[in-house]
Formats: C-alpha cells, sequence, structure tokens
C-alpha cells in the first residue's frame, strides 16, 4: 500500500510524457464512452416505452384473474369477487393505483363497418394516471364516470367505421349464460395513443355500464395494481398474493406479456453485448498504448528494479497508467454522454420511421432513458476488461532483468 | 566481516557464435568500509563484476556474499529488498527518472523504502544542497546539464546512507572540477559514516582517491594493490 502514491504519481506522469498519443486514446475512449451510453440510453428509453405503453394497456404491473381467464378472457371467467368485496380487500393508499374492470372481447359496428376489439368497461378516475390514454387529449370527453352511458373509442377505429363523434354505434359481446348481449351507444369522444393498433383496438365504456349490458352484477373480469417501478413489482406482488385466496390468480406484468418480459431481458443482454464490442475496438488502441509506452521506457524500468523497486510494483504501475488513461476517457465520455442524451429526454421524433418501429411495440416518439446503473455498468466493464487488456503488457515490463534493460539499445 | 565477498565467479555471455568470458574465476573480499576502485580497459570485466556484486547479474557459478548474505540464489523480490536497504548505485547514464523533477528523483529510494514525506523531502533538499543543486530541486532530469544529473544521482544514491554504494563511470560525463567535488563526497561519507565504495572506472583522477585499487584484464583479477588516498 505505501508503494501506492510513488505508482500513481510515475503512471500520471508517464501517461503525459506522449502528450499527443495520450490525447488521441482519451479522444478514442471518450467517443467510445459516449457512444456506449448513448447507444444504451436509446435502447432503454424504446424498451421502456415500449414496457410502459405495454403497461398501460395490460394495464398495472400486478393482476389479478380468474385462473381460466388468461387462456379464455371471457364473461364466463370473471373474478369470483364482487368490487364491494375487493374494496374491503385493498385500499388506495397501499398502492400507486389500482382498479378493477370490466375487459372482454366484443363486436363494434357502425352502420357501415363492424370490427372486434377490446372492451374495456372501466371506472375513469382510478384510472387516470396509467391509462395509455391521455383523457385531457380526447376528441369529444372522456367517460365521465362509471355510469356513463357513451362510448369511447380510438380515432383510428372511428376511420375504420367511417363514424365520429356523436354518431351511434353498436357493440355486441356474451353474457354469462352465453347469450348476446348487445346496446347501442353514443361515440362521446375519440382518444389517440402512442401506438396506432391501440386506437383500433380498445374500445371505453362506464363499468357500471359495462356491467349492466353484460347482466354481470356488480363484479369485474380483472383487478389490476401500479407499484413505484415496473422493474421491481415484488411488493406489489406479494402484497395482492397476501389477500386473494387461492381462486385467483396473481400475475406480475412479464407474466402475462411474455414478449415485453422478454425484450427486456433481451435488451439488458444486448446493452452488455454493445458495450463488450465497443471495448474490443477500444482495446487494440489500448494495449498498443501501453506497449508503447512500456517500450520506450525499458531502461528507466530496468533503473527503477535496480534501486529496488519490485516486479509487482512495475506491474501495478503499467496497470495503474491503463486505468488512469480510462477514467480520463470515461469521466469525459460520462459528461458528454450526460450533456448529449438529458437535453434529448423530452423526446426524439422518429415518426419517419414508426410504422416500422410499431412492429416492435414501440411508438413514434423516442425518449432516451440516462440510467445510472446502465453508466456504472459501462464503466466497470470497460475497467475491468482495460484491467486484463493491460495485463499483458503490464507482465511483461515487470520480467525484464534490470541489467538488460538498462543497457537496452533503442 | 567482509561487506562483500566473491567466492570463484564466473559469468560467460554469448555475443553472436563467440562465448565471452566476463567474469573468470574471480574471487575478491572488501572489508566494511572500504574505498575500492575497479579498474579495467572496456570489456575487462569491471562492469559484470559490479553488477554481479549488486544483484543485478547473476553469475553462472560462485557465490556473492553482500552484508552476510548470499545472494547469488536469491529471488528477484528478495534482490530488489537487498538493494533497497543496504545498496547505493551510480550508473554511468540514463541515471535518473525523466518524469520527475531532481528532488522527486532523490526522494524515489525512500519513498519506496517507506519513508515518511516530511523527512524525505528534507533529506532530499539538504542532499541536493551538499552535492550544489541548491535551486535546481524542481528541474526535471531534460532540464539539467549531464554533469548536474549525475550529482542528483549520487544524492539518490547516498541520501539513505546505505552501507554500500557501487558506482559504474560515475565521473564519465562530469568535467574534472565536478568530478572532483564528487569524488571529495564520497571520500566524506565513506570516512564519517563507514560507508562501502566500490567504484569501477579507468579515471586515474578517481583512482587516485581509492585506498584499494583492484585491476582487471579479460574477467579476471590481475592486480590487487592497497594504496594512500589522495
Amino acid at each position: 500500500m505505501r508503494m501506492l502514491p510513488v505508482l500513481f504519481r510515475l503512471a500520471w506522469r508517464y501517461l503525459w510524457r506522449n502528450h499527443r498519443r495520450t490525447l488521441i486514446m482519451v479522444g478514442a475512449i471518450t467517443v467510445g464512452a459516449w457512444a456506449m451510453i448513448f447507444m444504451t440510453s436509446l435502447t432503454r428509453g424504446m424498451v421502456d416505452q415500449m414496457v410502459r405503453d405495454g403497461i398501460s394497456v395490460l394495464p398495472g404491473h400486478v393482476q389479478v384473474h380468474n385462473p381460466a381467464y388468461l387462456d379464455d378472457p371471457s364473461i364466463a371467467n370473471r373474478l369470483p369477487y364482487t368490487d364491494a368485496e375487493l374494496r374491503q380487500m385493498f385500499t388506495d393508499d397501499e398502492f400507486r393505483a389500482w382498479a378493477s374492470r370490466v375487459r372482454v372481447p366484443a363486436v363494434v359496428s357502425s352502420e357501415r363497418e363492424s370490427r372486434g376489439v377490446t372492451l374495456l368497461g372501466i371506472d375513469p378516475e382510478p384510472e387516470r394516471g396509467f391509462s395509455f390514454v391521455d383523457y385531457d387529449a380526447v376528441e369529444g370527453r372522456f367517460l365521465d364516470g362509471p355510469d356513463d352511458s357513451g362510448i369511447v373509442i380510438g380515432k383510428e377505429l372511428a376511420d375504420t367505421l367511417e363514424t365520429g363523434v356523436g354518431k351511434r354505434i353498436v357493440l355486441m359481446s356474451q353474457d354469462p349464460d352465453n347469450e348476446i348481449a348487445d346496446r347501442g351507444f353514443r361515440i362521446v369522444g375519440l382518444f389517440t395513443a402512442n401506438m396506432p393498433n391501440f386506437e383500433k383496438s380498445y374500445v371505453f365504456i362506464g363499468k357500471h355500464t359495462a356491467q349492466k349490458m353484460l347482466r354481470m352484477g356488480d363484479t369485474t373480469t380483472e383487478a389490476v395494481f401500479l407499484g413505484d417501478d415496473y422493474r421491481n413489482v415484488e411488493p406489489t406482488w406479494e402484497r395482492v398474493s397476501a389477500a386473494v385466496d387461492g381462486g385467483v390468480v396473481v400475475s406480475r406484468w412479464y407474466e402475462i406479456d411474455t414478449y415485453l418480459g422478454a425484450m427486456l431481458k433481451v435488451m439488458d443482454g444486448f446493452v452488455l453485448v454493445w458495450v463488450v464490442v465497443i471495448f474490443l475496438a477500444l482495446s487494440f488502441g489500448l494495449v498498443n498504448t501501453l506497449v508503447m509506452a512500456v517500450f520506450e521506457r525499458i531502461r528507466e524500468i530496468g533503473l527503477m528494479l535496480a534501486l529496488g523497486m519490485k516486479p509487482s510494483s512495475i506491474l501495478g504501475q503499467i496497470v495503474i497508467e491503463s486505468m488512469l488513461l480510462l477514467l480520463v476517457g470515461l469521466t469525459i465520455g460520462n459528461l458528454l454522454a450526460w450533456a448529449t442524451v438529458v437535453p434529448l429526454e423530452g423526446g426524439i421524433d422518429i415518426s419517419v420511421v414508426a410504422k416500422g418501429m410499431e412492429m416492435f411495440g414501440a411508438g413514434s416518439v423516442l425518449y432516451p432513458k440516462l440510467y445510472l446503473g446502465d453508466v456504472i455498468l459501462a464503466d466497470v466493464v470497460v475497467l475491468i476488461l482495460g484491467f486484463l487488456a493491460s495485463l499483458s503488457p503490464a507482465w511483461r515490463a515487470s520480467r525484464y532483468e534490470p541489467v538488460e534493460a538498462i543497457t537496452k539499445v533503442e | 566481516m567482509a561487506a562483500v565477498r566473491c567466492v570463484d565467479l564466473c559469468k560467460t555471455y554469448r555475443q553472436g557464435d563467440q562465448d565471452i568470458k566476463a567474469l573468470d574465476h574471480v574471487s575478491i573480499e572488501i572489508e566494511s568500509g572500504g574505498f575500492v576502485c575497479l579498474s579495467a580497459p572496456s570489456g575487462g570485466g569491471k562492469t559484470t563484476l559490479l553488477n554481479a556484486i549488486g544483484g543485478l547479474d547473476i553469475p553462472d557459478s560462485g557465490e556473492v556474499w553482500v552484508a552476510g548474505q548470499r545472494i547469488d540464489q536469491m529471488s528477484k523480490g528478495q534482490l530488489a529488498d537487498l538493494r533497497l536497504a543496504n545498496i547505493g548505485f551510480v550508473f554511468q547514464a540514463y541515471n535518473l527518472i525523466p518524469v520527475l523533477t531532481a528532488r522527486e528523483n532523490v526522494e524515489f529510494v525512500m519513498q519506496v523504502q517507506g519513508v515518511p514525506a516530511a523527512e524525505r523531502r528534507g533529506k532530499a533538499v539538504a542532499i541536493l544542497d551538499e552535492v550544489g543543486l541548491r535551486g535546481l530541486e524542481d528541474r526535471r532530469p531534460a532540464e539539467m546539464s549531464g554533469g548536474q544529473q549525475q550529482r542528483v544521482a549520487v544524492a539518490r544514491a547516498i541520501v539513505s546512507k546505505p552501507a554500500l554504494v557501487l558506482a559504474d563511470e560515475p565521473t564519465a560525463n562530469l568535467d574534472s572540477k565536478t568530478s572532483d567535488g564528487l569524488m571529495e563526497l564520497f571520500t566524506e561519507l565513506n570516512e564519517h559514516h563507514n560507508t562501502t565504495f566500490v567504484i569501477a572506472t579507468h579515471d586515474q583522477r578517481v583512482m587516485a582517491f581509492a585506498r584499494r585499487v583492484v585491476h582487471m584484464l579479460d574477467g579476471r583479477i590481475v592486480d590487487d594493490v592497497e594504496q594512500n588516498a589522495a
């Protein structure tokens, strides 16, 4: 340990002995670090948006269903609890938000067209915070409450049905006895969504209105719960699981939408691969710099060994030099990444390629997201790999015989 | 106890197709507090003997004893410890670490030894003053003349008062006045601190300061003369 100050001093001074070479290498590391973090933030932003959009449609981090509902989402497989019972089991202050809703397949018809949709019977107020629909941006109005007799559909669906606000459409589904349950609704609002597909697939009516239409009493098909972080849903899952009995299944969001769950894991792996690939490109420059730095001071290494410095200290000196080089480059790269990502967090319009992105479940605006964990991951991976890459030149330097090194002719 | 004892040392180098006998059955004993010059023409074996004594080069056969320890069988780490604790080196050229200032070069060995910062700084400034380099403490080697650099190297070699100083042509790059000043400094350290000096040289002026001159030729000791120092 007592050698560390002198090793740091020597490493730092030697680093700037050939400042042009060092600056070029620092520049390369800076650009590499920036690219790692910037690309990661774009990827994270995209995945984040996909997951958030996905969760807003599911919606919620944790859901409670009748066990048969997940395979057959029909009214027959509704929850065994009434709304009143659910309100006794869960209170508002336990979760960021929670709601129960009716969600069944249905057919919607205008005078011109018919389409298969997902009918959502909701109480709009509890869902305001996590719905994929911005209530205030609805053309016309959104539902007033669970007893609202109107219907809100997506703009794309309205275009398909060739209808609009103020016109009537018919909604048809099945009641618990498998009898046709249908009713005419007046369109009170048209919503827009990040994902055009959502606009085609979902229609909203009041929860009580849905319960009456489907003749299901005070029951619903699902209860949804929102925690603080979609990446950490365990506390919410545990709380909900503790409150219900064995007659229902409590699912985390990634168990319901396995595609989204798998995507999240794939992206974690992708980030790591991306960091390693960039580093491999950098490592050639790093090793070359260190080899040159060692080669041009063989005699000085011989002198240090002759004066009583141990081979391990020579090895340490070269490794520290490598680490300092990386730290300087990473620090500047991190700052540069922060300076470029933060101004873009408001969103990048990628509507030019939105159709293609939609295939992956992403919207037309990309919100880059800078996570401290990703920055730390990139930096730690680079430092560990940089340490390993520097071992070879450092080992060679420490193996010199003092007398041979001192008499080395350049 | 002898400061240095070499017994039947042999060392052969391969140069092209030829084997060069740098040391050919050399035996020598140097008393503690001795002031010895190894004199030989180029290729005579004096630097090889000096390197063997300093543990910088391992002989093919024979024994090397320094400060009562046999060093020719020591590991690299043990040799580094021995050099750090007991031996000061002055080489002919490329003596200094170019990225450190004169004071930092002098402090280098003490820093590796673990001497506290304030103590080593005080000692370094004092010894630089003693070798006539006051005011040049913060200069880097590239900003000093060859003679000034050599004096920094001498200051570094003697600052921690090693029992043995090995100097290879220490005056090769110095003018006669600086050379005399350096030898007087060596003599003073030898007399006042009982530091043993072994100096490889073919400079007659340097030899005049030694109490013992060992002449070598083709890797063998051919003459060993006690004399009255200047």
